[in-house]
This record gives C-alpha cells, structure tokens and sequence, in this order.
C-alpha cells in the first residue's frame, strides 16, 4: 500500500489528477486498448476532475480512449435531478472532456429491473477487459461506493440500502427533507474494486481521520469496507494533512519520507502533445 | 426546420468557448443546437449517446437571445404605415437589414391612420417566421386611432379616434380583421376603452396603454382589464407628478392584479428619453423594462437630407429632425444602439442589458418558451457579441443569418 500525504486538498487533488494522467498516457490507449477507469463522485474527487479538464483543455491528455465506470446511482431519482450521480458526472466532467458518450457507463437506478442492471454493469466491466484504475473516495464511517459498514468484503454489483449517517448526510442536497432522500442505491460491490489492476483512494479532511485511520492501521473489518482494500496488491490512499489527524506519528512520518519515491510517480508528467511529437519525429526513421 | 419529424437525425451544433446567457446569468457554457432548437445536451449524451457532428469556435463572445423589437415604424426609407400595393416588400427589407442590429424577431407598428390603411396594410403583413431572408414578424403592432388628441405627438390629428357604442365592433370596423394584430396601443381614458381592452386580451392581443392623458387610477383599472405594457414610458403621456403619478405610477402602483407584471416600452436613444429618467424607470422596476426602437423609416438612411413621404428630414448622427428645424421626428437608434446605452446609462449589468432586449420583450407577448431564452427547447434565435455588446454575428433557428465583416472567413 502507498499512502501519499499533501499539505492541503488542492495538493492532494492535484497529484491524484496528475497520477491519472500519467496512468492513461503511460498505458498508450488507442481504437483497439481502451484505458478502463473507474470514477467516484461526492465533493472530494471534484478538485482532481477539476486538473483533469485543465490537462484535457490544454491538450495535455485526451479521454477519447478511455472507458469510465461509475461506481453508484441512486434508486428512483430522475436522471435529470441535480443530485442525480448522472448530472454530476456530466457537470463535473463528462459535459468538459473528450469523452464519448458510448464509453461512459452510469448504473441506471431507474430499471426495471435493478439487479439485472446490476449484473449487466458487472459483464460490461468483464467485456471492457476489467478495470486498469479504480478511483474512490470514501464516507466518514469508511464505506467505499456505497458499500455501508457490515456491507460482504467479497460483494458484487447490487441494490444496497443506505445507512441512517448517510441518509442524514445526505439531506443537505435534498432542501433539508429526509422524505426526499433516496433510501437506496445501486453500487459496485468491494469485491468489483478488489478486482481493479488498481485502486486509488482519495481521502481529505478531518472529518475523515478516523475512517483513514481505520483504513489502513487496524485490521480487515467489514464494517470499514474501505479496510478490504489492505488485501489489495496495488492501492494507492491519496490524503490532506488533516485526514492524517487520528494516525500514529510513526506511521505519518514514515510515509511522508517516501514521498521523495512516491513523488516520482507524477514527475516527470507526461502529455500527449510529447507523445505525438515524439511519435511524428520517429516516423521518418520507420517508414 | 423546427423540431417535428425527423428533428433526432438533424445535425447536432455544438457552440464552443463562449458564454451564453441563460437563466439571468452569463455561464461558461456550450450551446448546443439542433432542428433549429437549443439542444440538451446532457439528454443527448446519456440517452442518445451522441456527440456534436459539428463545433464552432465563438471565441470567447457572448451568445445571447435574438432581440425583439415591439414597436417599430419602419427604417430603411419604408414606412410601414403607407399604403402600398407592395407592403410586403418593404417589411421585408427592413427585417433583413435588422439582422445586422441584432434584431431577430419584431412588431411593425402602424401609427394612426384612416380605416382604409389599415384594411390595405394589415393583411399584407402575415405573421412569420424569421430566416437568412430577415427578421421574424410576430404580429403588427397597432399603435393608434383610439388615442389622446392632446398626447398625439406626430400621429395625425384627423385620423384620431374615439370609442362609439359597440367599441369593439367599432375597432374592428376601423382595423378589419385582426389574425395579424399582437399589440395595440390606446388611451385608457377613452369611454368604453375596458370593454376593448377586454375582448382585445381574450383574442390574445397585448394591450398598451400609451398617447394618453390618463391618471393613475384609469390606468390601473386598464391594467385590471388586461392592459400589460406601457407604449415608450415618459413620451406622450402625463408628466410625473407626486399627486398624481398618472401611467408612469403603474411601475410601482400596488394596486394591480396578484402577481402580473407591468411592462413598459423604452426608446434608451440617448435622445428621447433622459439618461436620469432612464435610471429612475429601471430602478423602480428593472423587470418590466422592454427596450424599444420606435425606429422611423430615417433609420439606416445615413446622415444627410432625405425625403420621407411628405417630410424632409434633416439626419445627424441619432437625431433626426424635420429639415431645418430641431423638431425631432422618430428615433433612428437600431436596436444595439439601445442596447449599449441602456447599459452604460443605467450601469445595469450586461445580463440585465441583453435581457431589456430579449426576455422581456418575449414575456410581454408570452413568447417565453421559445423566444428571449436560450433554455433547452427555445428556438435558437441568437445574437454573438463582444464584451461592449457589439454584434458579431446573428443566428436564426441555428443558422447563420448575418456576420460583420471582420468576423467572415
């Protein structure tokens, strides 16, 4: 496991962004080798979608070969509402990228029939040839998705009821009205993350200190789901300095002397533009 | 074409680095068109899964609703009030060349006349859609007979009229049929004018209440009939007085029906109404405010001497006056002309500017599902302009109707 830890979220938000993109480019998508990422809303991942335009926008990296997998929707709520997971990804994202329509893939909580939506989600994700990064954030009590505490570490795709803390939490969005909360969701399950070639973790802010702590220095706990992903070969916990709060000294200081290695993940920073440039010079040689 | 079969194959237009106006507020948004309409384009992504099969670059203008324009005489040396056998030519003129000013729909207003130029006129301006050919018309703005003889201002005196017995039959027997009929202006004092304005606003015609010497409380009552807009607030009715505020009391008059708001016509010249007046109008009641030409056939002529009809006009810079003399004789500012001084005179916002312009003019006539908006669905009836509200380009549904010079490839 790596943990990477910033001073502030806009620095957490931006390497996350900056590991993604050198992700993408590094794998050299292309019509025939989709880069498969998996993509979590909420307001901690909004900073690194942000960095994400800004390198599409300047032409640094194109998403025009990537497959994006979301990991929940709401059951029962319009895909048009605001607070819909669909109106987010198209605000946040989607409405400001390359990206086709056709390689973006929302759970439907408005099927029919929502466990065969959930089982078509999971083949899609088999038919895309898994996925390379899987992005999450996590809740303060330390669900991943919107696998809630007590949620099977081994789950798939599925229908999930939401925990009272997250109904609560989420009312904000919903004028302050609990009847207008949706009670239920579709989400990927922690096993559909745990089969990720890789998984990214954004965690920032206080409030989430004790669910990293969770996270990553006490044992295997379902009713921490984000705790499964110690099992993982290739996890990255991406944090602020305030999500570090409820962590041992030891463990801090031992993570932020990796940094030096770790940072080496995002510098250099790779672009498209060098890669075509770089391709276009080398054609004379190969023709 | 407009939306109807075969809208979901049209081609998707996706107007790039821009900032449309939607809303009230100018986002950092893309608009996207097709079959003539504003387009969703998250419906598009996630339940068509399309992309644009077309993008243009606006390079970073604004993109606002097409103007309005209620009240507008003529321009372009046609005056939409003669009666010729070739009325329609002349409006068709005018609606091409008020492309350029931004201009994308509009009212040609007949001032008052005879019976028989209204029985020759009207039928020659059908309501019609707009296109690269010019300007849409939406409905003849009839501005007269049944109007004040002192506040009749150039309207010819002869041909004023009042309300007999059987005031509706007698307008109709003044105007002919009315299929073509939007607006009509009259004096609220006049006898029998409720009943008017009455059977006028269920047939769907707006009323405006303007050349007129009416008190406040007349001018309620009018309102309380059906009356909705004030004809070119300030000119041609009582002057502000504390006692009896008379029509201009309306915009803040607490005694009109729940919920309606009063619009009120504009001429932001510079010339006949007084930036001071301007700002008191628009602070008083911003969301009524209609901007208006009240353009006269001098408009678009150039400096110079001209012949109009009778009258020798004598054109300089925005006046006109009647040759040798400073009697003024019509307003000749276009329409982005009143947009740009409306906005530096009043120190409104750009958003509030284009608005005066656009959304209110279409509220007025209930038009604001498809026109003064850019919301999903409207038709996509659009002007591009810089950061100083000069027109770049004009758009009727989606298609490019005018561009200036600089702006061509």
């Amino acid at each position: 496991m790596k943990l990477i830890i910033l001073d502030h979220y806009s620095q957490a938000s931006e390497w996350a962004a900056k590991y993604i993109r050198n992700r993408i480019i590094q794998f050299n998508p292309g019509p025939d080798k989709y880069f498969t990422l998996g993509l979590p809303t909420g307001s901690t991942p909004l900073g690194s979608y942000k960095k994400l335009i800004e390198y599409y926008k300047n032409g640094d990296l194109s998403f025009k070969y990537v497959k994006t997998f979301n990991m929940d929707e709401y059951v029962g709520l319009p895909r048009d509402h605001p607070e819909s997971y669909h109106s987010f990804m198209w605000n946040n994202f989607f409405k400001h990228i390359d990206i086709h329509p056709e390689n973006t893939h929302i759970l439907d909580g408005n099927a029919a029939d929502l466990q065969a939506e959930c089982n078509a989600f999971e083949e899609k994700i088999k038919a895309a040839g898994g996925i390379e990064l899987f992005v999450g954030g996590i809740g303060p009590d330390g669900h991943i998705a919107f696998n809630e505490p007590g949620s099977s570490l081994v789950s798939r795709t599925r229908v999930k009821t939401l925990a009272m803390d997250t109904i609560l939490a989420n009312a904000r969005f919903f004028d302050g009205d609990l009847a207008k909360v949706p009670t239920m969701a579709l989400t990927v399950g922690v096993g559909t993350v745990m089969d990720a070639r890789e998984v990214m973790i954004l965690i920032t802010g206080a409030h989430k200190a004790f669910a990293l702590y969770k996270a990553i220095e006490e044992g295997v706990n379902h009713m921490w789901t984000v705790s499964a992903f110690q099992q993982h070969p290739c996890t990255v916990f991406v944090c602020d300095e305030d999500a570090t709060l409820e962590l041992k000294v030891k463990t801090v200081k031992y993570f932020k002397g990796l940094m030096l290695v770790h940072n080496k993940l995002v510098d250099p920073l790779y672009s498209m533009k060098e890669i075509e440039k770089s391709q276009s010079s080398k054609k004379p040689y190969s023709d | 074409m407009r939306g109807g079969q075969g809208a979901e194959r049209a081609a998707v237009l996706q107007f790039t680095n821009c900032r449309i106006l939607r809303g009230g507020t100018l986002l950092r948004e893309d608009l996207w068109v097709r079959g003539g309409r504003v387009l969703d384009p998250e419906k598009l992504f996630f339940e068509e899964r399309r992309v644009a099969d077309e993008q243009r670059d606006c390079g970073g203008c604004i993109l606002a609703p097409g103007f309005i324009d209620v009240q507008m005489n003529g321009g372009f040396g046609v005056d939409f009030s003669r009666a010729t056998e070739d009325v329609g030519s002349g409006v068709a003129l005018v609606a091409q060349r008020i492309l350029s000013h931004g201009v994308t729909s509009f009212c040609p207003t007949l001032v008052t006349s005879p019976p028989e130029v209204y029985h020759k006129v009207l039928p020659q301006i059908p309501v019609k859609s707009g296109g690269p050919h010019g300007a849409g018309v939406l409905g003849v703005h009839l501005e007269g007979p049944f109007i004040s003889p002192e506040k009749r201002g150039a309207h010819p005196k002869a041909h004023i009229r009042s309300f007999e017995v059987n005031a509706f039959h007698d307008l109709l027997a003044t105007y002919g049929p009315l299929d073509n009929v939007r607006i009509v202006t009259l004096a609220p004092e006049l006898g029998r004018s409720h009943e008017v304005i009455q059977a006028l606003t269920a047939q769907d015609i707006c009323v405006s209440l303007g050349h007129s010497v009416a008190h406040l409380q007349a001018a309620e009552e009018a309102v309380q009939s059906g009356a909705t807009f004030i004809t070119h607030l300030f000119n041609a009715m009582l002057p502000f007085h504390h006692r009896d505020p008379g029509i201009v009391g309306l915009l803040t008059s607490d005694r009109l029906p729940q919920g309606r708001c009063i619009f009120y016509g504009m001429i932001a010249d510079g010339i006949h109404t007084n930036p001071a007046a301007l700002r008191i109008a628009h602070r008083a009641h911003p969301q009524g405010l209609v901007l208006i030409t009240d353009a006269v056939p001098a408009l678009g002529l150039g400096n110079g001497h001209h012949t109009l009809g009778q009258m020798e006009v004598e054109v300089d810079g925005l006046m006109a006056c009647i040759a040798g003399t400073k009697t003024l004789c019509g307003s000749i500012a276009p329409m982005d002309v009143c947009v740009r001084h409306f906005f530096q005179a009043t120190g409104c916002s750009v958003e509030a500017a284009l608005e005066a312009a656009s959304l209110h003019p279409a509220q007025l006539l209930g038009l604001e599902k498809s026109k003064g908006t850019l919301d999903f669905g409207a038709d996509a009836d659009f002007v591009v302009l810089d950061d100083a509200l000069h027109v770049w380009a004009t758009y009727i549904s989606g298609e490019l109707v005018w561009q200036a010079e600089e702006a061509r490839p």
